[in-house]
């Protein structure tokens, strides 16, 4: 009940979105097209596909912030994954082999999982305080990424496999949107369905009485910025996927601010704590719709920022239980002002 | 109380520097010793294939170039700090003439006025600095980024001069709101599009941030949006973006290139690699490979003789025939 009192905002303002974009470019907007080859197309599915790598750095985020850390590497981190899976795939003979991409991708994802768990331990075991644990890497990754690619921006073959993960399509469904969906499922049941997501919600709450109840808390905070670390590597092989290269300055540049943003848009508070997956996934889809939104009502490039910081702006208000109260004040009194009567009639009985 | 001090130094400094600029090419010639030249680059750093192409290109024409007997090259990773450093080393180690490439236009005055001091001539090669600065370099040497736009709108003009349904419908990729380049290429395209009286629509113009990942996202929308059927050209600011677009045109179904007639700006091998592949139509060079270029104007800045305030870098334009021969020359 709670629960989607929570998502209620964020799903209000992303209809509003939604009816905007229909009024200005039609019905065609969120309704489906099928491709010549027989995939879905059009602009929701569109924005969807596109919006898959941020969904999967923004749900390891929110696991982050629900044990009250920060995650500011991982843009740096999905430059990396592009980087050595691309790097891997134009140094081989053969860019079209199967087995190669796979390996790409295993390198590619174990890497940025050593890169995350490094991250939780110099946290958990180290004490460092997880903004500036993470700004070292944020700092330093692309330069990771530039030696991996030698300052270069590697380009794959358009036949290769390795842009599948970008392009391709399951059962006419764009890959990535498979990915995207089946992370979500899974860290969601792993968290609602098992006991980790209460024990990530007492870490986030209070490491030392966790501690002290027997959870292993360090053990937690590792596990989920390696788990960060990996979607953010996913994310960056996605990316370059679709692209068919990866450019170690630019791929994913900022992408830690939108995410952090998502999370704060699906209602997951960063002092820790309780965290809404869904609502981030939904966070997520309103700043994709956005991006389109300023395009379609014919808004110059200039606006871009600035509209996303007004709808950014109204969701964090309306989520604000003392703002709601305020402005609802004016509506709320006038029922109120008779409530006094009854209550003299109950004492004079 | 030490704030004085060092005003008062630099005011001093600044009224003897007034009057040592004449002997400034004296003490200049003697500080080559008879060789040739000691040259500092403080480069921006090595954030793009272009950047690393002119860094290669300046260094490979200093290297060849009998008139310069050293460079200084440093890498400032694209950090101010850095690059204000390189330039107060290049003073203290005496060099002949300072050539800084900036990362940003502004907080140049101090280092700049201290070169000056120090009677050392500072040329700018690829960016600017901000119309208060100017009397403290002598010269930059760069891309003309208007010109850039003026030719592919003069080519787009030619082109589409019998357009059959009367008026020329275009999309736009610009780059990085706000910056010289993307304002300069599209107020330069414009203009000629304008002066020469081209019945155009401009369907949309949207920033692709200079990325192919945004270039090919905004492209997406583009085509959601409007269609392509009707739309007659695209007009990338920069190569990235016009490949990432590419991508979008061709998963769209439709043949880049022939149903859409495409402009890319910079001319990097994947972007000659997609014309000579049919995919784009017209390429508007913007030249790295100034490193000759700038030895010449290196060596007329530390003679004294007159330059103008901006030196254009020599660049290109390359259409359909010309792709496949130019390709193998490509730097980037």
């Amino acid at each position: 009940m709670n629960y989607a009192k929570r998502l209620m905002w964020p799903l209000i303002i992303l209809l509003a979105l939604i009816v905007v974009n229909i009024v200005a470019t039609g019905v065609d907007f969120i309704v489906p097209s099928v491709n010549e080859d027989g995939r879905l197309g059009g602009a929701f599915v569109n924005i969807l596909r596109r919006s898959a790598p941020l969904l999967l750095i923004a749900l390891g985020m929110t696991l982050v912030i629900a044990t009250k850390g920060i995650d500011l590497s991982v843009g740096a981190v999905y430059a990396i994954g592009a980087a050595i899976a691309c790097q891997t795939i134009i140094d081989a003979p053969d860019q079209t082999a199967a087995g190669l991409v796979f390996s790409a991708v295993a390198i590619a994802l174990v890497v940025t999982a050593v890169i995350g768990a490094w991250n939780g331990v110099m946290v958990a075991y180290f004490g460092i305080q997880p903004i500036v644990a993470t700004l070292i890497l944020m700092i330093a990754g692309r330069g990771i990424a530039q030696l991996v690619t030698g300052g270069q921006i590697p380009k794959v073959q358009d036949s290769s496999p390795f842009t599948e993960l970008g392009r391709g399509a399951f059962l006419a469904v764009p890959i990535p949107i498979w990915i995207a969906a089946l992370v979500l499922t899974a860290l969601a049941l792993l968290t609602r369905r098992t006991a980790l997501g209460m024990l990530l919600e007492s870490v986030g709450g209070n490491p030392e009485a966790s501690r002290l109840a027997g959870i292993r808390s360090k053990g937690i905070t590792v596990l989920v910025y390696l788990v960060c670390a990996l979607c953010a590597g996913l994310a960056g092989l996605i990316g370059a996927a679709n692209l068919g290269s990866a450019d170690a300055n630019n791929g994913g540049l900022w992408i830690e601010l939108d995410a952090i943003l998502a999370v704060v848009i699906g209602g997951t508070a960063l002092l820790g704590g309780r965290f809404f997956l869904l609502g981030t996934a939904i966070g997520v889809v309103i700043i994709g719709t956005l991006e389109d939104t300023i395009i379609n009502v014919g808004l110059s490039s200039q606006w871009q920022f600035t509209a996303k910081a007004i709808v950014v702006f109204v969701v964090a208000l309306l989520q604000s239980p003392e703002f709601r109260a305020w402005i609802l004040k004016p509506i709320k009194r006038r029922p109120a002002a008779p409530a006094p009567a009854p209550a003299e009639e109950v004492q004079a009985k | 109380m030490l704030k004085q001090v060092l005003a008062g130094i630099g005011a001093g400094a600044l009224l003897f520097g007034l009057t040592a600029c004449g002997g400034g090419d004296d003490s200049g010639d003697g500080g080559g010793s008879g060789d040739g030249l000691v040259v500092g680059f403080a480069q921006v750093g090595a954030e793009s294939a272009w950047r690393t192409a002119n860094s290669e290109s300046v260094q490979a024409a200093a290297e060849a170039d009998d008139r310069i007997a050293e460079l200084k090259f440093v890498d400032a990773q694209q950090d101010q700090e850095k690059q204000i450093e390189a330039v107060r080393n290049f003073i203290t180690q005496q060099v002949d003439v300072i050539v800084l490439a900036p990362v940003v236009e502004t907080g140049w005055t101090d280092v700049l006025q201290e070169a000056a001091d120090a009677g050392i001539p500072v040329v700018l090669a690829d960016r600017g600095v901000e119309a208060a600065d100017e009397d403290l370099y002598v010269t930059r040497l760069g891309s003309d980024f208007a010109e850039e736009g003026r030719k592919a709108g003069a080519w787009a003009v030619e082109t589409f001069a019998e357009d059959p349904d009367g008026t020329t419908r275009i999309l736009e990729l610009q780059g990085t709101t706000g910056s010289a380049p993307a304002n300069d290429r599209k107020a330069g395209f414009f203009e000629v599009l304008d002066a020469e009286g081209l019945p155009y629509e401009l369907v949309d113009s949207q920033s692709g941030n200079f990325t192919a990942e945004e270039g090919k996202a905004v492209m997406e929308t583009f085509i959601t949006t409007h269609g392509l059927d009707g739309i007659d050209l695209l007009y990338a600011h920069n190569d990235e973006m016009g490949l990432g677009a590419i991508q979008a045109i061709e998963e769209a179904g439709y043949q880049p290139g022939t149903d859409i007639q495409i402009i890319i700006v910079d001319g990097s091998k994947a972007g000659f690699q997609a014309g000579v592949d049919g995919k784009l139509n017209y390429i508007v060079e913007c030249n790295p490979v100034f490193g000759e270029q700038l030895m010449d104007v290196v060596v007329q800045v530390a003679n004294g003789e007159e330059v103008e305030k901006f030196t254009p870098v020599e660049e290109g334009v390359f259409d359909a025939s010309q792709f496949e021969a130019e390709l193998p020359n490509r730097k980037f």
